[in-house]
């Protein structure tokens, strides 16, 4: 994908003053947030605290949330379970919805990228979680999205699937560069692939911290220690 | 009581579970050659019965001799004329009752307005014995062709009703989320996403319609046919040819069987993904 011009600051997503209720209930009191293209962020909250809520909103799931969101036309979600339809082959799950003569090439080429190269035909009941979890990340590829929203995305595999994934994710954002809004539970994961971390409480984006270190990170860096106790603490978690 | 449950397990696997993995297939195949022998066995006794004189042929022919009566009938063009009047009657009557259901399913199933318009009533119709309207159906629309076929339609509308409605019903709301994030309009998730999600509990409510199809079609058949498997029994009945009535019986079951056997393997090549991690 083509590198964008410098000094193209124009957001590729913008949400104000998101609100959300259920019944009584307030899950999202106000929320704003803009996401600059190419830019990874990484979305943290305890359980319970919206974040999946803030998602389904950005991602236009939700017609009963108020405010305003403007998001891009090239928009693709990558959900906590793969969502792939069982009664279609891998590839026609990557082209669902995709019209056009070189389809079929493209979804191909996607799931190459995704590591999985000849899969094409099997039936999504074949795969393992961590391959039907590729094939979802493909489905999204394939559609040369501006922004990404991933819904704990990596949240239901095992500890060494879940690693292979992250760096596959790093990896085709940093060839393909789009925008991202990863959200997660998990700490590590948001300080090992973002730019910025917004961290959600009482409905409320509470703090934004923008991420200075350099690709590769490792978690035994003492700066990643410092954030990550710091992004524990505001979780409530004391180390 | 373990064999006993083990047994049970077995019969019901070819039937219900077409994800088995290829060994216990092979394995049942095996034992359904065991399971031929006590019907032979009954086969062979029934014959030697009648042979022997042990069965009054008047009460119960031989079956060599409902063989023989077949084979008569089927000489000389009687059977097959008969055969074609019951299968266009079945034809039509499931046809006419399974657009009716998947139609009106669909939208219960797809629409809030439909589900409460149509719904009640057919719930209420539901519990009405359908083969208990033979005589009001008689004052309504007489004794010709029309009450064969419309009886037929109505055993077979409710199972696939229900089925299809059930079907669209349970489908997982997530994977229609997806493919809307996918940019698929509501046309394109009905057809990529409902319809195919609900095609296993389509397939399931087709083989009760069968079922109950050919049931009405009996019942239906006894009323003033002129001709069918049925008129067949009838007249044989009246001319106390058992061999004849018996061999109706033969041939109904025959049809049921046959029926559902081709609809297995329909539904097989259609839902070939649930058989997904037999394939590897």
């Amino acid at each position: 994908m083509a590198a964008r011009p410098e000094g193209d600051l124009t957001p590729v997503l913008t949400a104000d003053g998101v609100r959300r209720a259920f019944g009584d209930t307030v899950v999202l009191d106000g929320v704003d947030l803009a996401i600059r293209p190419g830019e990874v962020v990484a979305l943290l909250g305890g359980s319970g605290s919206g974040k999946s809520t803030l998602l389904r909103v950005l991602a236009g799931l939700d017609p009963d949330a108020a405010g305003a969101v403007h998001r891009p036309s090239h928009l693709a979600v990558v959900f906590q379970e793969h969502r792939l339809l069982p009664w279609k082959r891998v590839a026609d799950n990557v082209s669902l919805g995709l019209s056009g003569a070189d389809v079929r090439a493209r979804a191909l080429s996607a799931l190459e990228e995704v590591g999985l190269h000849g899969r094409g035909t099997a039936w999504p009941a074949e795969l393992s979680g961590g391959q039907a979890q590729r094939v979802a990340v493909a489905r999204a590829l394939v559609r040369r999205p501006r922004l990404l929203l991933l819904d704990e995305p990596f949240g239901a595999l095992d500890a060494l699937t879940r690693l292979r994934m992250q760096q596959l994710l790093h990896r085709l954002h940093q060839q393909h560069g789009f925008a991202a809004l990863l959200v997660t539970h998990d700490v590590e994961e948001a300080l090992l692939l973002a730019d910025r971390i917004v961290v959600l409480e009482h409905g409320r984006l509470v703090e934004s911290i923008e991420v200075p270190l350099a690709h590769p990170r490792t978690p035994d860096d003492p700066a990643f220690g410092a954030l990550r106790r710091h992004l524990l603490g505001r979780l409530g978690v004391s180390v | 009581m373990t064999a006993a449950t083990g047994t049970a397990a077995h019969a019901a696997v070819p039937a219900l579970d077409d994800t088995a993995p290829a060994p216990v297939a092979a394995r049942a195949g095996g034992r359904r050659w065991q399971r031929a022998v006590t019907p032979l066995v009954l086969l062979a006794v029934w014959e030697a019965a009648a042979r022997t004189g042990l069965l009054p042929p008047g009460k119960l022919p031989a079956p060599s001799d409902v063989l023989r009566a077949g084979y008569t009938l089927a000489a000389d063009g009687t059977l097959t004329t008969h055969l074609l009047d019951s299968l266009h009657r079945a034809a039509v009557g499931l046809a006419v009752g399974s657009v009716l259901a998947v139609v009106l399913g669909t939208v219960a199933g797809l629409l809030r307005l439909g589900e409460d318009v149509i719904d009640p009533p057919v719930q209420m119709a539901r519990m009405l014995p359908h083969l208990a309207l033979v005589p009001l159906l008689i004052i309504w629309i007489g004794i010709g062709e029309e009450l064969k076929i419309t009886l037929v339609a109505l055993g077979s509308f409710f199972p696939i009703y229900f089925n299809t409605y059930a079907g669209i019903r349970d489908i997982d709301e997530r994977l229609v989320e997806a493919a809307r994030t996918c940019g698929l309009g509501q046309l394109a998730r009905l057809r990529h996403v409902v319809l195919p999600g609900a095609l296993p509990a389509l397939f399931l409510g087709l083989r009760l319609a069968i079922g109950a199809a050919w049931l009405s079609l009996v019942v239906g058949e006894q009323v003033n046919a002129q001709s069918g498997i049925g008129f067949l029994m009838m007249e044989a009945r009246d001319f106390m040819q058992t061999d004849i009535v018996v061999l109706g019986l033969v041939i109904y079951a025959l049809l049921g069987l046959l029926s559902d056997l081709l609809l297995r393997l329909a539904e097989r090549r259609a839902l070939t993904w649930r058989r997904g991690l037999k394939a590897t």
